[in-house]
């Protein structure tokens, strides 16, 4: 049999560790493209759409765990949404329903496009990956795991298993251009992560690098400027800050925008991200 | 390694054999080219235009993204399962009164999309409308015939109720 159907990740495992050539199936979203377009042709399949327990998610006290087969729609709904807000707010912005019903948070980290859009956020948060094989289980954090455009360190024979990522303690934003309102992927996007006890700003930017890009001198700014017991930042603050951010962008000239245009959104989306939540 | 497979695939509630398909043929492909069901169309083949908008296990998604061979066990809709003995659905026949129909190519993948609306909110608003049917590309009309069409279905079923 080249298709396989497992029903549990332990078949999953058992499926990429006996089959030479076999590739994961999730969602779909990518690897279907290019296998419709002739780009690739796997030599056999193993679809993850039986597999009811990737797709779960779970509280563990500070802590969400989150399955890799959510989709973008699972993502959304009410609980996850309310734990992890940035997470829900990407969801929204990918693709159409049809896209979002089948692309996976998994998929999104093992393609690892600069422009996949779980990527800031789950960097905004410092998200630990886990990863499963026959040869046992590991924990990377994101910023190990993908190391450059659409390159992973995630060996043969492993799978994603799920994404860990702290649950919101403060405000958090999502802000994405496009080159319409629907069916885009990213010109370019602002991750914003506030923690309230913390006292901590986040930045992540997307498809601005090679990969995703945190901003420590902004965020090590906004952190010291923030007004922390009134929760406020003023106003030309927040220009400034976002300023800092936009001057950590490395976009590039592509089909899709220049770099000159990224870097101005970058500016007014961190500036606008900043303004509503201070 | 043989890349053929043979499998079942129950498509509106009828039970089909795929015998001897490659394995990298998607739902679509087996739709359209070996069960006949041509109602889902073959456009963009990477999941941007929605014209092949099917429900798989009551989910609405691309059958140009799924694999043919992963559909098996699942329940497969699609726009041909929509009413019953040939008569037009609400939604279907709003589409003919509002004259949202020019070419018609992405009309079932449309249709399609708004049953899944409004079979999950009953009264959408517009801009809810419009982010439901942001996965259907429609070249021919703008779109004003298609809100109206949906429009009609939301009046028509509210006073029905």
């Amino acid at each position: 049999m080249s298709v396989l159907q497992p029903s549990t990740v332990e078949e999953v495992l058992g499926a990429l560790d006996g089959e030479p050539g076999a590739e994961l199936l999730a969602g779909g979203t990518d690897l279907m493209v290019e296998v419709n377009f002739g780009h690739r042709r796997p030599a056999s399949i193993v679809g993850l759409r039986g597999v009811e327990e990737l797709a779960a998610w779970r509280r563990e006290g500070d802590e969400i765990v989150l399955g890799a087969g959510m989709t973008w729609t699972q993502l959304r709904q009410d609980e996850p949404a309310a734990l992890v807000p940035a997470l829900a707010a990407a969801a929204r912005t990918v693709g159409s329903p049809q896209i979002r019903n089948a692309g996976t948070l998994g998929g999104n980290i093992a393609t690892a496009s600069p422009a996949g859009d779980a990527l800031p956020v789950l960097y905004a948060l410092d998200a630990t990956v886990e990863l499963a094989s026959v040869a046992g289980r590991r924990l990377v954090p994101i910023e190990e795991l993908i190391i450059g455009v659409k390159r992973t360190t995630i060996a043969p024979g492993e799978l994603i298993v799920a994404v860990r990522v702290p649950v919101a303690r403060g405000p958090q934003e999502f802000l994405k251009v496009g080159t319409r309102n629907a069916m885009v992927i990213s010109v370019c996007s602002v991750t914003l992560v506030v923690d309230r006890p913390d006292r901590s700003v986040r930045f992540a930017l997307g498809a601005v690098g090679p990969t995703i890009i945190r901003c420590t001198e902004a965020e090590r700014r906004a952190a010291a400027a923030v007004d922390w017991e009134a929760g406020e930042l003023a106003p030309e603050k927040c220009v400034e800050i976002a300023g800092m951010v936009a001057a950590a962008a490395r976009p590039i000239d592509d089909h899709r925008s220049t770099a000159e245009y990224r870097r101005r959104a970058i500016e007014v989306m961190a500036r606008r991200a900043l303004l509503r939540t201070f | 390694m043989s890349q053929h497979v043979s499998y079942r695939l129950r498509v509106n509630g009828s039970e089909h054999v795929v015998e001897d398909a490659w394995q990298g043929e998607s739902l679509l492909y087996v739709l359209r080219e070996r069960l006949g069901l041509t109602g889902s169309k073959d456009a963009c083949l990477q999941g941007e235009c929605g014209s092949c908008s099917v429900l798989v296990d009551d989910v609405l998604v691309c059958a140009c993204l799924v694999l043919g061979a992963d559909a098996s066990g699942a329940d497969i809709g699609t726009v041909e399962g929509l009413g019953s003995h040939g008569e037009l659905t609400d939604v279907q026949q709003a589409f003919v009164d509002t004259a949202a129909v020019q070419c018609g190519f992405c009309t079932p993948g449309l249709i399609m999309a708004i049953h899944d609306l409004l079979d999950h909110a009953p009264r959408p608003t517009e801009v809810e409308v419009r982010e439901a049917i942001s996965g259907n590309l429609c070249r021919c009309t703008g779109y004003g015939r298609i809100l109206a069409a949906v429009e009609q279905v939301m009046t028509l079923r509210a006073a029905a109720t």
